[in-house]
């Protein structure tokens, strides 16, 4: 598969990344290279081979729904790079 | 008293035996740190003061009688793990000032079993890499000689072992993080069994592969820290709940019984990979003999997916990283672009300047990878040959105890030789891959060295939950490979 330009805007936006315009071309090529390798796959015969999930190998975990002490807001927003009062702060949202 | 050379094993006999104390200890890798860091750059924080504290605490316990597994031992945390009131940045700029609340669920059992947290060291950002240079930190170089990395992404945990400035330290193994630095630094290095450890508190990459483990000076403390770290935990819910074995009774098994009864595989497919370095291909051929002098039997299995495993790899652990990493957005911790006042804008500037190129280029491959129209041939079909590679050992280990097989295909390279060349990076993990895809452990241990006095490691790999088998081989191995020298000078 090959990556281009714009498809590298395109990935990376869905991403929430800015690839510098000059670092595009590079990227699009490393890209392009890894996932033509990785067509490699394609060879593989999976017909009727379940998919692999989940490498713990449980079903469900339970455990009794007991209510422990919350760490509270100084400790939960002690890392918030901007903050007001118990809330943590971000640009406008809603225009 | 070289007390950079000891093991842990050591350290415990002479502290309980009262001939050191913990703050000498202590103390004396501080200053080889202090002295020596300078140029390995193992370690990205030091808190001298704590692990002092610490380790007066210690010597006041070990005065009471009242020793626990590690009291008193200097170890040091690769910094994926987080570490309450100690900065925890993961090797990236986006968690450059990240001070965690709470201590990850191995930190609070390596504390409560008395060990001095020494400091935390460096790594491929995020732990992305096999050579710790995608640090954005600090490029760590290799203790043996340091213009040659010491491998990765546990590079420095590696290194700070090899080093001498901790007893052992905790790694973490998502791809091969473990096994490889330590076989390029000639230190132990063992992945667990998915789920033998809980992951609570280490950083997230890719959920399915991570796993931490010991990195050692050797076999036997391995087996030591592992009695520590491992267990059920109910914070992580993929931690597996099985038994906890005493691990050190392997070695038990190795002085009685010797190798007698055991099988070693030996894939056939990994002999032809292409590109095997020749002094790697000696090293791991004396093993191969020596294991059979030990009396184990010898027998060629077959692994038929192995030229598939890079590929389903580097789908599976970026599709996964590229949905962990999604957190690290500006709001709640971390480094936040400050200056735009759209809400997707701080996002974008946020993680551009957060995350170095590696992290970039894996987000960017995994949301292609899951992307509308995509995740059939991609996620889809990788996870379906992860079924096919984890019955590819299911059905080895019907014939063989543990397969042998080199860690790495060469020695370590110079520092700088490979960073523009992702695929071919991607391609030298071939061997260590695979123990994560079928979620088995694996175990590195010094084997020799190369012809320009590099260490070279062999691993082990063996079914679910059977360390066991790779500690007492390992241990047997230890025993009587002639390697002239254990430690590098400084």
């Amino acid at each position: 598969m090959k990556i281009s330009k714009d498809e590298v805007e395109k990935i990376a936006h869905l991403a929430r990344l800015e690839i510098d315009d000059s670092e595009k071309e590079k990227m699009a090529g490393q890209l392009s290279n890894i996932l033509q390798y990785i067509d490699k796959l394609g060879n593989v015969d999976v017909d009727g081979v379940k998919s692999f999930s989940g490498a713990a190998f449980m079903n469900n975990v339970l455990r009794q729904d007991v209510l422990e002490p919350s760490p509270g807001p100084d400790v939960t927003l002690a890392n918030a790079p901007c903050r007001d009062g118990d809330f943590y702060t971000v640009p406008t949202i809603v225009k | 008293m070289t007390y950079h050379e000891l093991t842990i094993s050591n350290a415990l006999a002479l502290l309980s035996d009262r001939k050191i104390t913990s703050t000498e200890l202590t103390r004396a890798l501080l200053d080889r740190i202090k002295q020596h860091d300078d140029r390995i750059k193992a370690f990205i924080t030091v808190d001298e003061d704590m692990a002092m504290a610490c380790a007066q605490k210690a010597d006041q316990k070990i005065a009471k009688g009242q020793m626990a597994a590690l009291t008193g031992v200097p170890i040091a945390l690769k910094d994926l793990l987080c570490t309450r009131g100690m900065k925890t940045t993961c090797g990236s700029k986006i968690l450059n000032n990240f001070v965690p609340e709470y201590d990850g669920t191995v930190v609070s059992k390596l504390k409560d079993a008395g060990a001095v947290i020494i400091g935390k060291t460096n790594l491929d950002e995020f732990a992305m890499g096999s050579s710790t240079e995608n640090s954005s930190i600090k490029v760590t170089a290799n203790p043996w000689n340091t213009d040659y990395v010491p491998g990765g992404s546990s590079g420095g945990s590696a290194a700070a072992v090899a080093a001498g400035f901790c007893c052992g330290s905790l790694g973490t193994d998502t791809g091969g993080s473990i096994r490889q630095p330590a076989s390029h630094c000639g230190v132990v290095g063992l992945k667990p069994t998915y789920g033998r450890v809980s992951r609570f508190g280490l950083v997230s990459y890719a959920s399915s592969l991570d796993q931490i483990g010991p990195i050692t000076k050797d076999v036997k403390d391995a087996a030591l820290m592992m009695n520590v770290i491992c267990g059920n935990d109910k914070k992580d819910s993929t931690s597996a709940r099985v038994a906890v074995p005493d691990f050190t009774k392997a070695f038990d098994q190795f002085d009685a019984e010797g190798l007698k009864g055991m099988s070693i595989g030996i894939p056939g497919e990994y002999l032809s990979v292409a590109g095997i370095d020749p002094d790697v291909e000696k090293v791991f051929l004396n093993a191969k003999q020596i294991f059979k002098d030990l009396g184990a039997e010898i027998t060629e299995i077959s692994l038929p997916h192995t030229e598939y495993v890079v590929a389903a790899y580097y789908i599976i652990a970026p599709c996964e990283a590229s949905s962990n990493l999604a957190r690290f957005d500006g709001v709640k911790y971390g480094f936040r672009h400050e200056g735009t006042d759209d809400l997707i804008d701080m996002y974008k500037k946020t993680k551009s300047k957060g995350f170095g190129a590696e992290v970039k280029r894996r987000i960017l491959i995994g949301t292609y990878a899951l992307s509308a129209g995509y995740y059939d041939a991609y996620y889809g079909r990788a996870s379906q040959v992860r079924t096919l590679i984890m019955e590819d050992f299911a059905n080895a280990f019907k014939t063989c105890d543990f397969i042998l097989s080199p860690v790495a295909p060469a020695p370590a390279f110079k520092i700088g030789e490979n960073v523009d060349d992702p695929l071919t990076m991607y391609l030298s993990d071939i061997f260590t891959l695979s123990a994560n895809m079928a979620a088995i452990p694996g175990i590195s241990v010094p084997a020799g060295y190369s012809s320009n006095g590099l260490p070279v490691g062999i691993q082990m790999m063996a079914n679910r939950f059977d360390e066991n088998s790779l500690l007492r081989a390992g241990y047997g191995f230890e025993k009587a490979v002639h390697l002239e020298k254990r430690f590098p000078e400084l």
